[in-house]
């Protein structure tokens, strides 16, 4: 058995070699990639019943008639501890029943001219907005904490985390009113007469409550290129409280994006505490049969 | 009375005189299959893939009493298998995560099969038979991963039928008969969602008997890959051979264990494996106007997907100076003038269509060739391989190393086809794939080089 622990020793050799070359090349970020600032969306409440409950409010009230969940029955709200009494006297708006997926009205052509792009299906967003750099849940979680007025764009909001996005801050009476400063440091395309070519240029953009912007630009000589982004509210009551209402909401959207998963878990311990004896049992036959051979 | 002579009694005496076969086919393959009784780990991994094939076979035909296979209803429909069905969801990750643990199978057996010459005389046919496996199990990974019908299942699928685009004269037409319209939609999910559960699986089980029925007729190798066959007790049994029955069900059983173990521990709690499993884009419907920023293939194909991006107009020198010094190695190599004016003919037309202006084909054609190649080269092992023993076991300590240099550059490769290419990941994928071919490619020549080991006459065996 010599060779085999000599074959072991290359192994780890081989890999570390590989995994070596793997590190090297992940070091290099690709080219152009965008630095948006994503926060972690707080998982404290994630199993909370009542954390989903208010989630799933925010979201009938303010998401639900733009955006549909049409993966979704509504009297799968049971399984987060609404029954049918309450989705039908207090989520259910229109004729719908307990049992019709939750659509909305809005026609897609319609949508398509208001917005300029039909707002997605947000039964599976979460997991749809998963991606190498981030998690789905956190992406969302920053996304609705990005919003800032700015009177240049079409519906008077804009979004840090998604430049010109197409949805209005339709919580902001939640927010209370921001200030938002937005520091880029990046290369200088037109440097002013006598500056120095392929310098930096630091622009300060303030934008008040009411999204009227005051531009500051300046040459600096060194330092990184990069963004930072910082909000003053003005009610920090207000904005702490919605900073929960995100985090609730995000965790409905989680929740929605596969209602099974708590089964999943559950389920799985119990799978894998049988495969733990089937495999103490069939290791025990292994070793019965295979005393006679010599 | 015209019955067959039986030796059972009862019931199974009764169907034995009607139909034999089915009992002789029980001796044959199961209780009589005399198997080396030295099988180490890497010997589950055969047994692993009818497992896994199984479990793809039985959940699919779940699947396919839900899904439907209509480019407007197909991306919900799998939703409603996923919150609808009873059990569906369960049924949904065990048949995409027996996709990728049937690759991770696959892999690791053909890994054995490298390690201990299981490919060499008398087993190259079953080699090949094992690579139109390998083929077919890629077709149908392919056909089944545009079901879904989200965003990386469409692009996908468009990025890999427009490769057909490139291959000169037929080309274009060939991609448009492959989507069955000009450009992917309801027609080619159809078509697709046909190969994937009627022709292709028909296909891999057939090749899948005839593998196992190939296997059976010559022996199975061992770790010492020694002819158990030659060394034959006064009955005509093998000294070394056990029956397959009870000795390796038990034993197969006992890995089958491990295997569930890893297999429903991703199953139930991680499902997607970190966006590798099941990606996230895909759970964003097809948008044919909106062109994803990174269009990655599934993981196993990754190793393949980066040698077609390393072939770059720039590479095509390197590759031209490869063939010219491979061309020159196997010119001297060989004897008989009509061979070496072969040699020299196929040299110099691979060159010209390399490096030569107005005769070379585009960096694009020379990219599918490259891929389709890093796959059917697997099929010439057997006459690649010259070393005098089977096993890596007796055969010069740097053998190994070559082998782990191959895998290592398999891996990086693997890794690199992930992830958005930058010029340092590319100059990485083009080191990987010139190991890649040159491992397979130069094996006539190192694989008969180094001092090898006696081997010994009868299988290295420790009693348990």
């Amino acid at each position: 058995m010599k060779n085999i622990s000599g074959f072991g020793i290359s192994l780890r050799a081989g890999f570390g070699a590989a995994l070596l070359a793997i590190a090297a090349c992940l070091g290099a970020p690709a080219a152009g990639a965008a630095e948006a600032p994503i926060d972690h969306w707080p998982t404290d409440h994630q199993y909370d019943k009542a954390s989903l409950q208010r989630g799933a409010r925010l979201f009938v009230n303010y998401c639900l008639n733009c955006h549909s969940a049409r993966q979704m029955r509504w009297n799968r709200l049971r399984d987060i501890g609404i029954d049918d009494a309450q989705i039908k006297s207090q989520l259910i708006f229109g004729d719908q029943k307990v049992g019709d997926l939750m659509t909305v009205s809005m026609n897609p052509v319609d949508a398509k001219l208001w917005f300029g792009k039909v707002p997605p299906d947000l039964s599976v967003i979460v997991r749809g907005r998963n991606t190498d750099e981030h998690r789905g849940t956190d992406y969302i979680y920053s996304l609705w904490r990005g919003f800032y007025r700015d009177r240049t764009t079409l519906t008077g909001w804009n979004n840090v985390v998604y430049p010109n996005i197409a949805m209005p801050n339709v919580l902001w009476q939640r927010q209370g009113p921001r200030v938002a400063t937005i520091t880029r440091v990046e290369p200088d395309d037109h440097p002013p007469a006598g500056g120095t070519p392929g310098g930096l240029v630091r622009t300060v953009s303030v934008f008040d409550a009411s999204g009227y912007a005051e531009v500051s630009r300046k040459s600096v000589d060194g330092g990184a290129t990069g963004e930072e982004v910082s909000f003053t509210p003005l009610d920090p009551a207000a904005a702490k409280a919605f900073d929960g209402d995100v985090a609730d909401l995000v965790g409905f959207l989680n929740w929605m994006s596969e209602p099974t998963a708590e089964a999943r878990y559950r389920i799985g311990v119990w799978v894998m505490g049988f495969l733990v004896v089937f495999l103490l049992v069939a290791r025990w036959l292994n070793k019965v049969y295979w005393r006679d051979i010599k | 009375m015209g019955l067959h002579e039986t030796k059972y009694k009862g019931l199974l005496g009764w169907v034995d005189s009607r139909v034999p076969f089915v009992m002789n086919a029980w001796r044959v393959h199961m209780v009589e299959y005399y198997a080396p009784k030295n099988f180490n780990f890497w010997y589950y991994f055969g047994f692993l893939s009818m497992v896994v094939l199984a479990i793809q076979l039985i959940s699919g035909a779940f699947l396919a009493m839900h899904y439907k296979p209509d480019s407007l209803m197909a991306f919900s429909s799998v939703e409603f298998i996923m919150r609808e069905v009873s059990g569906g969801w369960f049924i949904r990750y065990m048949h995409s995560t027996g996709a990728s643990f049937f690759f991770i199978v696959v892999y690791l057996h053909m890994f054995r099969a490298l390690m201990y010459g299981s490919y060499r005389t008398p087993r190259e046919i079953l080699w090949l038979v094992g690579c139109c496996i390998f083929l077919a199990l890629m077709a149908e990974s392919f056909f089944g991963y545009l079901l879904p019908w989200g965003q990386m299942s469409f692009w996908g699928a468009q990025v890999i039928i427009n490769l057909f685009d490139s291959i000169p004269v037929i080309g274009p037409d060939l991609s448009t008969w492959i989507r069955g319209d000009f450009v992917v939609g309801d027609a080619t999910l159809n078509r697709f969602f046909a190969m994937h559960t009627m022709m292709i699986p028909t296909i891999l089980l057939g090749l899948v008997v005839v593998h196992v029925l190939a296997l059976h007729d010559v022996g199975s190798n061992n770790p010492d890959g020694i002819e158990i066959k030659d060394k034959r007790g006064p009955d005509g049994i093998p000294l070394d051979g056990i029956p397959f029955h009870p000795y390796y069900t038990v034993h197969d059983i006992y890995g089958l264990g491990f295997f569930l173990l890893a297999f429903f521990g991703v199953t139930f709690f991680a499902p997607e494996m970190g966006g590798v499993f099941l990606e996230g884009n895909n759970f964003n419907p097809a948008d044919p106007l909106q062109t994803p920023l990174h269009i990655a293939p599934l993981w196993y194909f990754t190793p393949y997907y980066s040698i077609l991006r390393a072939t770059t107009a720039g590479f095509l020198i390197w590759i031209a100076l490869a063939v010219a010094g491979l061309g020159a190695l196997t010119y001297f190599s060989v004897r008989g003038m009509r061979l070496r004016l072969a040699v020299a003919g196929i040299t110099a037309v691979l060159l010209a269509l390399l490096v030569v202006p107005k005769v070379q084909l585009d960096a694009k054609v020379w990219g599918v060739v490259m891929m389709g190649a890093s796959v059917v080269i697997l099929m010439g092992l057997p006459w690649f391989d010259q070393s005098p023993v089977k096993s890596m076991r007796y055969r010069p300590a740097w053998h190994r190393a070559v082998l782990l240099v191959f895998i290592a550059a398999f891996l990086v490769l693997g890794v690199l086809g992930l992830l958005p290419p930058t010029p340092l990941r590319t100059a990485v994928s083009q080191v990987g794939t010139i190991m890649y071919f040159g491992f397979f490619v130069l094996m006539p020549w190192w694989s008969r080089m180094g001092e090898f080991k006696p081997v010994p006459d009868r299988v290295q065996f420790a009693a348990h």
